[in-house]
């Protein structure tokens, strides 16, 4: 009978309930998850739908905030509503449905009006991590929009009309280390080898290898010698051009040993050396992206309150500039090859050693400038991970909502770009930015009670805000006739989609990986039609 | 480019009912979804005539069938339920797990152990009164063409790739044909279909016989990762290398819990045993990082999952469903793809059609294969070409009006029995130029009939 091994942490309750997400965010993602409060501003069909898929990863707490009480209308298009909800406060009801989903999660409801709050006790969001609004009008779109830039705290702005679904995420900056990009980027180090890298290569010669270890030794050794031997007669240059790189896979043919006939044999780690020439000889170099981080005057001039990203920004900058001359730390991943056990370990272990060696240097500089600056403390891990994803390093340079609804703005011009390629999701951009104004105006969405008679009246909203962009009126009515058909009816799956989304990129503001939507994200259900823009 | 194929479910089924009767409070409780149905829009589908009646043959007719009960499911019932669909099926032959509950949001954890379709179909039916969902906890290949000939849509979001294929061959299967060789469109059951790894996902409409299906577009899963049994054995580098080598080679030899007991993925037990002994073998060649974790999903082959892409992707699918229904608006063309992990980037493409589609193009398949080849080029042509992707297909042939197994797998006496004939050439066993096989898979509930196409091989056999 087997024996029973000692528990591991990773199998108590939590890790089995979260396993398949723990796989794409890990542990730490998964603690800043549940660190996290989500403040929600209207309970509809897409902000719970939004909390679903919040609530049931984990999330630490979440805020209602609904002055509204529960129509039938709701209970027909939100799922976390019971037909016993009816007249109750939508805020509260929601919650308790919501926190069904996940006995971890901490949940509160607000019955005030949100501009209210804004107004009597704006300290009231200062505890959230990221706040999510829907259905909400437009001057309070300005104002608290306004008011989370001022205070720095992430703000999302949902939208669901008829088929059509937005999105807009504003903050300041937001610094991902983790960006998890597809492929990844190796970092070998091959034309810049430091000593461990060198005196491995140089323990090796491959002539007079026996021919089992022959086939045996990792295409980076293949490669690395005969980058050598082309030096002999290059002046100890490094093979650039397409010519060179063909010269390289010639001399790799060389080394090929054939059989007692004189027939090549065939060797896979000798087919990898080739087929790697193209890619593993690009020179080690700094990224631009990483170069303009470290140099930006954030990284520079840092302050008491200075973001730990950027301490460690700075620290890397002096790696850089010392230790490193002129490269960022070793990332210290091998990629997987044909090779002997004994040979992939050992070249693994040289490369991982000589990371940790650098990420160690980069963790005392670290160390030095918490302390000159007498700010919290980093740990060793974070700077880890730092230096391990140094790479890929991303910030993204935020802008405030408030400034779509300025004339003359940059992102005035941008959107008239895009209006005049003719780009139909701008447009769609624009019909949700209309009904809103006909919502402030006539106190109903457009097409509510009759969709016909509407159309002229968004006519106007439509042409107040093309004229703030300096764009000429739509050719066609369409689009405003099928804005004056949804009469500002949310279609469940419209919203869930979109909920989901958003739902996502809270996720990723709060973890603090993978790449967030830059900045606003349009759907159209009707098409299954998507798009991005930047404001 | 293949035209928009024009397809109304609403037309071909001729709504015979005239007077729709719904009280205030349901007038008031489906006012949302009224206005899209009752209205007319520039951009309609030229077929769509608003009217009550639309809403009510959703309610009261159309017939949805849900395959699956996971995550894509539990989404699926909720998005569609609140779409105004009543008529909804679901099946799924799963039990709920802890690891379900980080997205299967009918779940809860009193419920773990249960039938997943009757729990869900359960809460569903409590949550939106006047839903009439009906529960099957079996597998798909229980139920038979009559069960699936009953829905007007069939929505599917499983994770296993041979069930979709499975399912695709049943829907194909009902297609009938008209004298003249065109599809009867009474006879089409749209299929959307829908699937998530991690931050991605897809979804497709598949119109049987008029687009493309699952079987024109194999090509598009990405091929399963394995790992050589020479490196496994001898040379293991990864972690993985060491999980997989417990798994595969030193759990049959030790038989840790006795020669009957298979490893479980889900007994943790089991896991523990392969963990630990899979650390002894990467300690023993110096390779680290073999965690719990890890083993486990090397084990069950498990993908990531997380709510937020199942969500956005059912979503997708329920619009779908909702289009077709309805006719409101055109159906995607025909399929989309989703990534949420840099940014959130949509793509619909059209997926071209296969004029020789094993499942869904009504003609004959040709299969080239040499004069000389034997019956095992067939089998693993059946095995690794894209056209088929077969998993362990059984032959079998007509030789002077008799049936004849030249090889069946999946039954370990026949296996036995046939197994010498793999070496056989094809001529030996009386095949000809034209002569025709017919082959079983689990990825098709069809015998495939194949015709042979003897080619001469030379080119092949001067470059080795
Ligand atoms: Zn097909």
């Amino acid at each position: 009978m087997a024996s029973l091994s000692p528990k591991s942490p990773e199998q108590n309750e939590k890790s089995k309930q979260y396993d398949r997400q723990l796989r794409l965010w890990g542990d730490h993602g998964q603690t800043a998850l549940e660190n996290g409060h989500i403040c929600l501003i209207n309970a509809t069909a897409l902000g719970t739908e939004v909390l679903k898929s919040i609530v049931l990863p984990g999330i630490g707490a979440i805020t209602i905030v609904d002055e509204n009480n529960v129509s039938d209308e709701d209970i027909g298009s939100n799922f976390f509503l019971e037909t016993t909800s009816k007249g109750l406060n939508r805020g509260s009801e929601t919650l308790r449905l919501l926190l069904e989903l996940n006995d971890a999660v901490q949940g509160h409801s607000v019955q005030e009006p949100p501009d209210q709050i804004l107004q009597e006790n704006p300290d009231f969001f200062k505890s959230f991590s990221v706040v999510i609004g829907t259905s909400l009008n437009e001057k309070l779109i300005k104002d608290l929009s306004q008011y989370l830039w001022d205070l720095n705290k992430p703000f999302i702005l949902c939208r669901s009309v008829g088929f059509l679904g937005s999105f807009r995420i504003q903050f300041r900056e937001h610094s991902i280390i983790e960006t998890h990009p597809e492929n990844e980027k190796v970092d070998l180090r091959l034309d810049v080898p430091f000593t461990g890298l060198s005196d491995y290569f140089d323990s090796i010669v491959i002539s007079t290898l026996e021919l089992k270890d022959h086939g045996h030794i990792p295409w980076i050794v293949i490669l690395y010698k005969a980058v050598q031997k082309w030096q002999t007669t290059n002046l100890n240059r490094w093979p650039m051009s397409r010519k060179e790189k063909n010269e390289i896979k010639d001399i790799i043919q060389q080394f090929i040993r054939s059989d007692e006939n004189g027939v090549p044999i065939n060797e896979e780690n000798f087919e990898e050396a080739i087929r790697a020439v193209n890619t593993a000889l690009l020179p080690t170099f700094l990224p631009v992206k990483v170069q303009d981080l470290i140099y930006s005057s954030a990284a520079i001039n840092l302050t008491k309150e200075s973001n730990p990203f950027w301490i460690m920004c700075s620290a890397l900058r002096a790696f850089v500039e010392a230790e490193g001359k002129g490269n960022l730390p070793l990332r210290g991943v091998l990629p997987d090859m044909t090779a002997s056990t004994e040979h992939y370990v050992k070249l693994q272990n040289i490369y991982r050693n000589q990371a940790s060696v650098d990420a160690e240097i980069v963790y005392r500089k670290v160390q030095q400038i918490v302390s000159q600056l007498q700010c919290d403390s980093i740990s060793e891990t974070e700077v880890k991970l730092f230096c391990r994803h140094a790479h890929d390093l991303h910030l993204i340079i935020g802008s405030n909502i408030a400034l779509e609804y300025q004339t003359g703005s940059p992102v005035a011009s941008y959107i008239a770009r895009h209006l005049e390629e003719p780009d139909v999701m701008m447009v769609h951009y624009i019909l949700l930015r209309a009904a809103d104004m006909f919502k402030s105006e006539h106190c109903r969405a457009p097409g509510e009670w009759e969709p016909e008679s509407d159309i002229a009246k968004l006519k106007n909203c439509v042409s107040k805000i093309l004229s703030d962009v300096s764009c000429s009126p739509f050719p066609k009515d369409d689009h405003i006739h099928e804005m004056c058909r949804y009469g500002g009816a949310e279609i469940h799956s419209v919203s869930a989609f979109v909920g989901g989304c958003v739902a996502h990129e809270a996720i990723k503001l709060i973890t603090k990986q993978y790449n967030p939507v830059n900045n606003t994200f349009i759907y159209d259900g009707a098409s299954t039609n998507s798009a991005t823009f930047t404001f | 480019m293949n035209p928009v194929p024009s397809f109304s479910l609403y037309l071909i089924l001729k709504m015979a009912s005239g007077e729709v009767q719904t009280s205030d409070y349901q007038q008031r409780r489906w006012h949302n979804i009224r206005k899209v149905l009752e209205r007319s829009g520039p951009f309609c589908h030229p077929d769509f005539e608003p009217s009550a009646e639309i809403l009510d043959f959703i309610m009261n007719s159309c017939k949805v069938l849900i395959v699956g009960a996971g995550g894509l499911g539990c989404e699926l019932l909720k998005d569609l339920a609140l779409m105004g669909f009543k008529k909804l099926h679901v099946i799924d032959m799963d039990t709920i797990e802890l690891s379900n509950l980080n997205r299967q949001f009918l779940f809860r954890k009193n419920d773990i152990g249960l039938s997943k379709a009757k729990c869900a179909v359960e809460f569903i039916n409590k949550r939106i009164p006047g839903c009439e969902a009906i529960a099957h906890h079996c597998p798909i290949q229980d139920l038979d063409d009559g069960f699936y000939r009953q829905f007007h849509i069939v929505v599917c979001g499983l994770d296993s790739i041979v069930a979709r294929r499975w399912l695709n061959g049943m829907l194909m299967s009902l297609l009938q044909y008209n004298d003249d060789r065109s599809l009867d469109q009474s006879s089409v059951i749209p299929l959307v279909d829908g699937g998530t790894e991690g931050f991605k996902g897809n979804a497709r409409v598949i119109l049987p016989g008029m687009s493309a299906c699952i079987e024109c577009t194999l090509d598009l899963y990405p091929p399963q990762k394995t790992f050589p049994l020479c490196t496994i054995a001898n040379t293991p580098r990864l972690p993985e290398h060491c999980i997989e080598y417990v798994k595969v080679l030193q759990w049959a030899k030790e038989n840790p819990w006795g020669s009957s007991t298979a490893l479980d993925g889900d007994d943790p037990q089991h896991v523990a045993w392969v963990h630990e002994k899979a650390q002894e073998r990467a300690m023993k060649y110096g390779i680290s990082n073999v965690t719990y974790r890890l083993t486990q999903g090397v084990i069950k082959n498990i993908i990531p999952a997380v709510a937020s892409t199942n969500a956005a992707i059912a979503a997708a699918c329920a619009t779908e469903v909702f289009k077709l229904a309805s006719s409101c608006c055109a159906n995607m063309n025909n399929y989309m793809v989703l990534n949420m992990s840099d940014g959130v980037y949509t793509y619909t493409f059209n997926a071209e059609r296969k004029s020789d589609c094993v499942a869904c193009s009504n003609t004959t398949r040709v299969m080239d294969i040499a004069r000389d080849a034997t019956l095992q080029a067939i089998y693993d042509k059946l095995c690794e070409d894209n056209a088929y992707l077969m998993k362990g297909p059984g032959i079998t042939t007509i030789i002077n009006g008799r049936n004849k197994t030249l090889y069946m797998a999946s039954i370990k006496s026949i296996e036995e029995k046939t197994r010498d004939n793999l070496k056989k050439k094809i001529t030996d066993l009386g095949l000809y130029n034209g002569a025709e096989i017919l082959v079983a898979d689990v990825t098709t509930p069809n015998t495939i009939t194949i015709k042979l196409k003897f080619i001469e091989n030379i080119d092949v056999e001067m470059s080795r």
